[in-house]
């Protein structure tokens, strides 16, 4: 999905959040962001609930004025601008759809409060009805609608005027999982198509990662880490991140006891993790380390290699159809590692069953020293 | 397990039923002992002879006199008329007065909604007849309001002569908004609260500025409260005997003040029932369309 990188070096950016604080009493639920978003992105706010993302977008909307800084968009500042009167439109979680209005009622709504005529209103609404496969629907009300009609009537209602910045929140949460995969695509291909830049919140990494062109992971407040989604899953700063993104095995309370330009190695509690590369850092510095499942591989055999291993047996083996996820309790600790395999032969899922000695081992490739958060 | 479902079933019915009976007993028959007083003989003096005695039936037709009179347009047409007229006057102004107050009640913080709850419902812990009279009190000619409005008038050169602020439509209005208020701002207050917050910035969202939204948003989701407030207020006031008694004059006449003087001055019971009946008809069937209607609206919404 992810195919369009922003070209946001040419000039100014198109929509910038300078130094953005909002607080509620003494809790800062915003707390100094700042992002800058290219014309054409689709921009998503990861995070879990409370985590500031929402309060974020609702001061982009206008329902929230900020503390102090700046949002800047297209080089004006509209942070103090009322929603009625800022170029932005809104997809609201559960759609907030008119119950008194039908579907093309509702979509015209915004547009009957600029002075466009009437002619104009009618072609738009019909247009955007034609995008969003609802012709056949405009005359029901909102109840009358499946959950997925529901979602693509406020996608329309939201598209309809043309806004400069579309902001979505929680765009799928409504839905039931087989649709919420469906539509994600169709969302995407719509935004597309309109060409409109784009700032989602949601709390479903799998959601953001499908959707977006970039991810902020936001915790307390703060974006941990911005970047694609492919780098914020390879490449997570932070034990939160690796951990908030995706399943990941994290060695914690590890230590750089070898550092030289071409190597790394450091030692955590259960294994030795090697680096083919030099760290920026120094011998001594604590560091852990993240490895996704899918990376680790589990041998009977000790593997042929000095370090990136650990022994342990198999606890749990859980059959997901396409993969299958072992659970291996380490000898030494008794933590426990997560190793997924990914079922491409019929029946490959029996390799190891309960109570196997094993041994889990990764390439020097699949280490991701992280930040260990305190 | 026999004697279970005999329970559950005896249970029941005293759920279902305790209601009923209190109906018949509290309305329907107290309704229906009306109905034949007012399809009975007067007695001279007051009271009036059963439908049934002497082992046989004996009815009179006290409702032509009152159809005549309406249509002759006499003191019944104008009496029923001008309730009607006050009523839909008192229902008004309670929406109008009633509607922004429900309305910033519903909108107040969360935490201060009860005590607002509560001021709207204080005047209840005052007989009303009371708060009647110390309107009467407050408003007469040499009351304190009376005096010091039309002092201060005066002294400002724009009245000649004394107001008189008692014993005619505005008294009458005033008294009648001042007690059936609240009946106005509970159901909208209810209603109002219910609206989810999101239909306002979804409005706002999309451009609608916070005067379009309340017309475009507000009045329509809550149309329903605006519909059971009229109704509550309307009802009552279109019988309302005690406020246009204390605080109406010659002018105001209402149907309620005709009726209760056919009972005690003639002492005519059975043509004073024909016309409590024809009240109740005359606003029931109206009530009974409108709401057939706001169910199907209703159903509508949701």
């Amino acid at each position: 999905m992810a195919e369009h990188i922003p070209s946001a070096d040419n000039d100014a950016p198109y929509l910038s959040i300078q130094n953005v604080v909002k607080k509620f009493g003494d809790h800062a639920a915003v707390n100094n962001v700042s992002i800058d978003i290219a014309k054409g992105e689709i921009f998503a706010l990861l995070g879990s609930s409370g985590c500031g993302k929402s309060t974020l977008l609702r001061m982009l909307a206008g329902f929230e004025l900020p503390t102090s800084g700046k949002i800047l968009l297209k080089g004006e500042d509209i942070s103090k601008i009322p929603p009625y009167e800022r170029p932005i439109n809104m997809m609201f979680q559960s759609y907030a759809l008119f119950p008194h209005l039908n579907v093309w009622d509702n979509i015209a709504f915004g547009l009957r409060r600029e002075k466009i005529a009437k002619a104009e209103i009618a072609q738009r609404v019909d247009d955007v009805l034609k995008l969003t496969q609802l012709t056949k629907f405009a005359k029901r009300k909102p109840h009358q609608l499946s959950g997925g009609q529901q979602q693509r009537v406020a996608l329309a209602r939201s598209l309809v005027k043309q806004p400069n910045l579309l902001l979505l929140d929680e765009p799928l949460g409504a839905l039931d999982k087989k649709l919420r995969e469906e539509t994600q695509i169709e969302l995407v291909n719509i935004i597309e198509k309109v060409g409109v830049t784009c700032v989602m919140v949601t709390h479903d990494q799998e959601e953001a990662m499908t959707m977006a062109s970039r991810i902020a992971v936001m915790s307390n407040g703060q974006l941990l880490q911005v970047g694609s989604p492919s780098e914020v899953y390879e490449t997570p700063r932070t034990e939160f991140v690796a951990d908030f993104i995706g399943n990941v095995n994290l060695f914690k309370g590890g230590e750089i006891v070898v550092d030289e330009p071409t190597r790394a190695e450091i030692q955590t509690e259960d294994a030795l993790h090697i680096l083919p590369r030099g760290m920026a850092g120094e011998k001594g510095m604590k560091y852990s380390v993240a490895i996704r499942p899918e990376k680790m591989e589990l041998s009977k055999t000790a593997p042929n290699q000095r370090g990136n291993q650990c022994q342990g047996e198999v606890t749990e083996v859980i059959y997901f159809g396409s993969d299958t996820i072992y659970h291996v309790r380490l000898n030494g600790t008794g933590r426990v590692l997560k190793v997924q395999y990914e079922n491409s032969e019929r029946y490959a899922g029996e390799r190891f069953t309960w109570g196997d000695q094993v041994y889990v081992f990764w390439p020097p490739t699949a280490i991701v020293p992280v930040a260990p958060s305190y | 397990m026999k004697k279970n479902v005999l329970k559950t079933r005896w249970g029941k019915w005293w759920v279902i039923g305790a209601p009923y009976l209190w109906l018949m007993l509290m309305l329907m028959i107290p309704f229906l002992y009306l109905l034949s007083v007012s399809i009975s003989e007067m007695v001279q003096g007051g009271g009036y002879l059963p439908i049934y005695r002497d082992g046989g039936w004996f009815f009179k037709d006290n409702y032509t006199p009152i159809l005549d009179d309406v249509i002759k347009g006499g003191t019944y047409r104008s009496a029923y008329l001008s309730s009607i007229y006050y009523a839909g006057v008192t229902a008004l102004l309670c929406l109008l007065i009633g509607y922004p107050f429900a309305y910033f009640m519903a909108r107040a913080p969360q935490e201060k909604q009860p005590t607002l709850l509560l001021f709207v419902m204080l005047p209840f812990w005052v007989s009303m007849l009371i708060r009647v009279y110390a309107i009467k009190v407050l408003f007469n000619d040499s009351g304190i309001i009376a005096t010091t409005l039309s002092g201060s008038l005066k002294a400002m050169g724009l009245i000649t002569e004394d107001l008189h602020l008692m014993n005619n439509s505005f008294s009458l209005l005033f008294g009648m908004v001042y007690v059936y208020i609240p009946f106005m701002i509970l159901p909208l207050y209810s209603t109002l609260s219910k609206i989810d917050v999101r239909y306002w910035e979804a409005a706002a969202d999309l451009g609608s500025t916070p005067l379009k939204t309340f017309f475009l948003v507000t009045v329509p989701l809550s149309k329903a409260g605006i519909i059971a407030g009229m109704l509550l207020v309307f009802i009552p006031c279109v019988g309302e005997y005690v406020i246009p008694q204390l605080l109406g004059g010659a002018d105001t006449l209402m149907i309620g003040r005709v009726l209760a003087g056919e009972y005690f001055q003639n002492n005519d019971w059975p043509l004073a029932s024909a016309l409590a009946i024809s009240i109740i008809v005359l606003v029931v069937v109206p009530m009974m369309f409108l709401n057939k209607y706001q169910d199907a609206a209703q159903g509508e919404i949701k």
